[in-house]
């Protein structure tokens, strides 16, 4: 037992090392899901066109630009598995799938966290939001833990079908109906830390409970299903 | 050679007939027999239809959840726990839209409005949309294997996710009404007959689910068989090619 978790130690660094080189080679986050966010906050700023509104809904426009540019990072994890059948080769060599979903949870948590910290930096500048420091700690207490919990989801759903044509069309139907507990509870306790709308920053730790029972919820499940899973 | 193959048996053509008769019956009753109510008039006869439809949808869910779970527990692996989830599946995606779609135009007349963002209207959309996702999955091509196992987890996934969803949008918005009967402290008392019209709705529409999950499945087989076919007559011709 104790063999096995070390194995699943080993292989999860492996593949959250793999993960992140690849990313920071290939600058595909800095370079084009980064631009991508930056985008949709101005676009959100077109549409609502009105500084009161867009300071009012600023924490669930954040939000939802962390998902959308998640489902590109989603998509580009698991493309890179599939292309030359890594995930295959990997399979075949009996590598725990534990340990590769614990990797991939972890590298794709990493690329988010660094995205909701733009997007946070990006939110105090355009949409002027100042959040008192009490409402910092608790956005980065939000943002830890929703992305804790989409960093699982992710990898579950975007595992789901890898390799197979037509998953990347299949993704989006699939992970924002499953994250949409993570979108009402971060966007309700950033509201509480933003203090928008007159929100009270103490009305936002329930939400962030909420965001780590999703979190333990699918970090279990994950760890149970994705070896099924990846094994076609 | 042409075989004809019919996915009807002398049961299931009996099941059919007393279905069209109970379905009728439900129409009559609640078009022509039963009053109107005194707040709503007819509109509350919208619900003989919604109300069964829904509870066909749990059912159906209920079921591919079931039939996934079974298909993954069972060491062989038989196919058919497959194709009755998948047939479920589709049949409660067509009784939720019916189900949404009867309490729009309900909605529409009773609260003025098609949509409110309640609660529960707003959960009902989400397991519409995870059911959608449920059967684009069992399209995603391979063997029929590879469906079998993706769309199981898929369907046993969507069971934690329902609870999860339908959690934080209770926490979210609750504004819906009451379920009327199944709140024992209601003060609403519904007439005999209407009452009977709503359960007569619940067996009717329960045969009808029963009916067309048997065809489904089997006309399911049906099209794996063709499937099978089609793969063992390309390789024939590749071979007859290959041979000249």
């Amino acid at each position: 037992m104790t063999s096995r978790m070390q194995t699943v130690r080993r292989v999860s660094l492996a593949v959250v090392r793999k993960d992140l080189r690849i990313e920071w080679s290939s600058k595909v986050l800095l370079n084009q899901v980064a631009p991508f966010s930056l985008v949709i906050m101005i676009m959100f700023a077109f549409a609502l066109d009105n500084e009161g509104i867009l300071q009012r809904v600023a924490p669930g426009l954040v939000w939802l630009a962390t998902l959308f540019s998640m489902l590109v990072i989603v998509q580009r994890s698991f493309a890179v598995e599939t292309a030359d059948g890594a995930l295959d080769a990997l399979r075949v060599a009996g590598t725990e799938p534990l340990g590769i979903f614990i990797g991939k949870s972890l590298a794709l948590m990493v690329q988010l966290l660094a995205l909701e910290l733009m997007l946070l930096a990006i939110a105090l500048v355009l949409y002027a939001v100042e959040p008192t420091a009490m409402g910092y700690a608790e956005t980065f207490a939000t943002m830890l833990i929703a992305t804790i919990g989409l960093g699982f989801v992710g990898t579950l759903y975007g595992g789901l079908g890898a390799g197979a044509r037509g998953r990347e069309t299949l993704l989006p139907l699939l992970l924002l109906p499953a994250v949409a507990p993570v979108l009402i509870g971060a966007t309700r306790a950033t509201e509480a830390a933003f203090g928008s709308g007159g929100a009270q920053s103490s009305e936002g730790w329930p939400w962030i409970g909420l965001l780590a029972v999703f979190a333990g919820v699918f970090g279990a499940v994950g760890a149970l299903a994705f070896g099924p899973m990846i094994e076609e | 050679m042409t075989t004809t193959q019919s996915t009807a048996t002398p049961t299931t053509q009996k099941l059919g007939i007393a279905t069209a008769i109970a379905v009728s019956f439900l129409v009559l009753s609640g078009l022509i027999f039963s009053a109107e109510d005194v707040v709503q008039g007819s509109t509350v006869r919208m619900m003989y239809v919604h109300v069964p439809s829904i509870w066909v949808a749990y059912l159906a869910f209920g079921l591919t959840a079931l039939c996934s779970a079974v298909y993954v527990s069972n060491r062989s692996r038989s196919l058919i726990w497959d194709r009755f989830a998948g047939a479920s599946a589709e049949i409660g995606v067509l009784f939720v839209a019916i189900s949404l779609v009867t309490g729009s135009l309900w909605g529409r007349l009773t609260w003025g409005t098609f949509w409110v963002w309640d609660a529960r209207l707003t959960s009902t959309a989400f397991l519409f949309i995870t059911y959608i996702g449920y059967l684009a999955v069992r399209r995603l091509g391979g063997t029929f294997t590879q469906r079998a196992r993706r769309s199981a987890i898929m369907a046993l996934l969507a069971v934690l996710e329902i609870p999860l969803v339908h959690f934080s949008v209770n926490l979210w918005r609750t504004l819906h009404q009451k379920a009327s009967i199944a709140d024992p402290n209601a003060k609403v008392q519904l007439d005999g007959f209407m009452l009977f019209t709503l359960f007569w709705g619940l067996v009717s529409f329960s045969m009808l689910f029963a009916w067309l999950l048997i065809h489904r499945q089997r006309l399911m087989a049906l099209e794996d068989a063709v499937q099978d076919q089609g793969l063992d007559r390309a390789i024939q011709e590749r071979r007859t090619e290959a041979g000249r």
